[in-house]
């Protein structure tokens, strides 16, 4: 096929900038572990209650001192609605719902999860400053979507 | 009127409409956003209203609107439209099942926004109707197909005109595209919502749905293309740069368009990250074809800028046809889809894309992709095909003019705050942006408030689209008809078909991508032990 010079210059410019921004990811994704959440893990919806740990939502301290932080999304509130964590720790959240999809999406930070019924939702992050961070659900769930938010906490070491 | 056109102008008229009653919903949910009091401002009204503006456009605008495009095309190319009784039997189908799914929608019991993931549960008549629509569009493909088939026996190793093969292409993206939709409808969702099955799992349909989603986007996108390869060199007053490169960019997106729908997918648990880095390089592979584009149309454009007396490096810009409506809204288009496919590579990116993920960028991101690049070429090529086929001048020639500026206009401040919001994560698809007062939330207020502005804008260009045309229709006396002319290529191509002619071939090998990218993670998902879900209706 006869490709014109100029078109053929731009061809391989677009193929080495299409093949930079995937070495870049994929480089980022080995060194870095930047991957998006992938948790693959399922749960009964319908039984929550009955002695998961999403019974009793809340932060736990593992004995190594690792933080997760267990909570559940439900036509329109956070569960717990409050969470208090220290700043500068990497922090482990697990996430599920016993109704329709939701979002958690930690505004100011690199953790946005979709949460479905029937699986568990995990996302990492380190809360590098201190304050009040501002949790939205960005997936729709019903009439009340746009009311269904949360707050964390981060408090300066003691 | 000839039956071709009847057959061509009745498809345009549902997609007119539908364009008019979703740019309405879209004008009072820009304002209820911006805290502006309307009688009917209710959460309630609002995420209906999201609902049908959603099916409305992004469905029924553009699926009546790119079955028109592809009669016009066979029919002008071609010479043929094979079973046109079939045609009618697939417009009444899709016309009646949107008829159904609008008043569902209307109704209340269906407010599960357009991509009505599950368990979200809506009346049943919402996927009835939607199913109808579907296979109306099927239809379509079949008498597309069909007629091609019929030339290509009476003009063996002819090559096909490039217009038909466009379209053709976006024959092919849409029947791949629809299993993986008849799929999740008519297997997983319509036997749930009417009570036959108790329960559906969300992350199994969804990766259905985003089967779907993707070729969808390049099923709007393929048609536009059309345009701006076979038509607008011409009106332009040039010629397209190169015929045969022009299919090779068809066949890619034939190959790439459905392999990707991980990329909509990064946030959901239940699929590991290999596979969604896979659909990743996929996903990088189609913006490849895009950027051929835009280098083929944009050196047609300076050759036609040229033959019209321009000279240097950028003096051929101003001597193109700025006032003339289908080459502003194509030029127009090019530079908005320039954005939008720069966001799409940020939304693409394995990791960055949890940055954006569902905030307010995502709803700029469609708007300048969809609602721009595909929506006002289209509006452009209604102004120039309606007075051709009708034989009716434009009634108010001015407001043709002024109409693409306006949209592009009133599409920058809707999208850039959407987009900026995005970043300092306000979600998309929510009522009001305010969150109780909460702080974090209220440096979104403003951006809000600036794209509520846009939304009027744009609502005033969709009303001036819309009366135009109608007025043309109802008003201007009928004259002489003229033909579709198409651009024609400055090389000729060699005589006839080559390898990039062979669609089926290309179709097969698009197959093979689709089980790489799916077999095995829908075969995990489907086997792994799961709990899925009985159906919710919060509304
Ligand atoms: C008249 C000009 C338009 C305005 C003012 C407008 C405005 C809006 C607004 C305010 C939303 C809701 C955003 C949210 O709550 O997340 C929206 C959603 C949407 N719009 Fe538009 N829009 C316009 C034209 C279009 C066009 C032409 C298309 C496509 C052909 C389109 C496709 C969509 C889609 C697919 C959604 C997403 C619905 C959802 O999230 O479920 N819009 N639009
Ligand atoms: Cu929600
Ligand atoms: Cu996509």
């Amino acid at each position: 096929m006869q490709v014109d010079r100029y078109e053929r210059y731009w061809m391989w410019a677009a193929s080495g900038m299409l093949a930079l921004f995937l070495v870049a990811i994929v480089v980022t994704a080995v060194s870095g572990g930047a991957h998006p959440p992938s948790h693959v893990e399922t749960i009964n919806p319908e039984t929550l209650d009955i002695g998961t740990e999403f019974a009793t939502p809340g932060v736990v301290t593992a004995p190594d001192g690792s933080l997760t932080v267990v909570m559940r999304a439900e036509l329109y509130v956070f569960k717990p609605d409050v969470v208090r964590l220290p700043v500068g720790r990497p922090v482990r959240f697990r996430i599920t719902t016993p109704d329709v999809l939701h979002g958690f999406q930690i505004v100011g930070t690199n953790v946005n999860l979709t949460v479905a019924p029937g699986y568990v939702s995990e996302g990492t992050t380190t809360f590098t400053e201190p304050g009040e961070y501002l949790v939205v659900c960005n997936e729709y769930c019903g009439l009340g979507h746009h009311n269904m938010y949360s707050r964390i906490v981060v408090e300066a070491a003691p | 009127m000839t039956p071709a056109v009847r057959l061509v102008l009745s498809h345009f008229w549902v997609a007119v409409a539908a364009f008019g009653v979703g740019a309405m919903m879209a004008v009072m949910q820009a304002l209820a956003r911006a805290g502006v009091e309307l009688p009917f401002g209710t959460a309630n009204l609002y995420y209906l209203s999201v609902t049908a503006h959603g099916v409305l456009l992004a469905l029924v605008f553009t699926t009546f609107f790119i079955m028109a495009l592809g009669y016009l095309v066979v029919e002008t190319t071609l010479g043929r439209i094979a079973g046109p009784s079939w045609a009618w039997a697939g417009f009444w189908l899709a016309s009646i099942g949107t008829v159904i799914t609008t008043v569902a929608i209307l109704s209340g019991t269906s407010t599960v926004l357009y991509t009505f993931y599950p368990p979200l549960l809506a009346h049943p008549a919402f996927y009835i109707g939607a199913t109808l629509l579907v296979v109306g569009s099927w239809v379509w493909c079949g008498v597309m197909i069909a007629s091609f088939v019929s030339w290509r026996r009476a003009n063996r190793g002819t090559r096909p005109p490039l217009a038909a093969h466009g379209m053709l292409t976006a024959v092919i993206i849409w029947i791949l595209a629809t299993a993986g939709l008849a799929v999740e409808v008519v297997i997983l969702i319509l036997p749930w919502s009417v009570g036959l099955v108790d329960r559906i799992d969300p992350i199994v349909a969804r990766t259905y749905f985003w089967w779907f989603g993707h070729p969808l986007t390049y099923f709007w996108l393929v048609p536009a293309y059309v345009l701006w390869y076979t038509m607008i060199p011409r009106v332009a007053g040039g010629k397209l740069f190169s015929d045969a490169l022009t299919r090779v960019v068809f066949i890619q997106f034939i190959l790439f368009s459905t392999p990707v729908g991980f990329h909509h997918q990064f946030t959901d648990p239940g699929i590991a990250g290999g596979w969604k880095l896979l659909h990743t390089f996929t996903t990088y592979a189609i913006m490849f074809p895009s950027l051929v584009t835009a280098f083929t149309v944009t050196a047609s454009l300076e050759y036609a800028g040229r033959a019209r007396g321009g000279a240097g490096t950028f003096g051929w810009i101003g001597k193109l046809p700025w006032s003339d409506p289908f080459f502003s809204s194509v030029a127009l288009s090019m530079v908005t889809f320039a954005l939008g496919g720069f966001g799409g590579a940020i939304n693409a990116a394995y990791a960055m894309n949890a940055m954006i993920h569902n905030t307010a960028w995502v709803q700029g991101h469609f708007h300048l992709t969809v609602g721009t690049a595909v929506t006002l070429s289209f509006m452009g090529f209604s102004y120039w095909m309606l007075p051709r086929v009708t034989g009716r001048a434009l009634v108010w020639p001015r407001v043709a003019s002024v109409q693409p500026y306006l949209w592009f206009i009133g599409m920058q401040f809707f999208s850039i705050p959407s987009h900026i919001a995005g970043l300092m994560g306000m979600p998309r698809r929510v009522y009001t942006g305010e969150f109780h007062g909460i702080e974090a939330a209220q440096a979104w207020i403003p951006l809000v408030n600036i794209s509520a502005v846009g939304g009027v804008i744009l609502f005033v260009s969709a009303m001036c689209w819309v009366g135009v045309l109608a007025g043309t229709m109802f008003v201007m006396p009928r004259g002489a008809t003229r033909p579709i002319e198409y651009a024609e290529p400055m090389v000729a191509p060699p005589d006839g078909a080559s390898l990039w002619d062979r669609l089926g071939l290309w179709t097969a090998v698009a197959i093979v991508l689709i089980i790489i990218a799916y077999a095995q993670p829908l075969y995990h998902l489907h086997t792994m032990a799961r709990f899925p879900s009985r159906g919710f209706s919060p509304f």
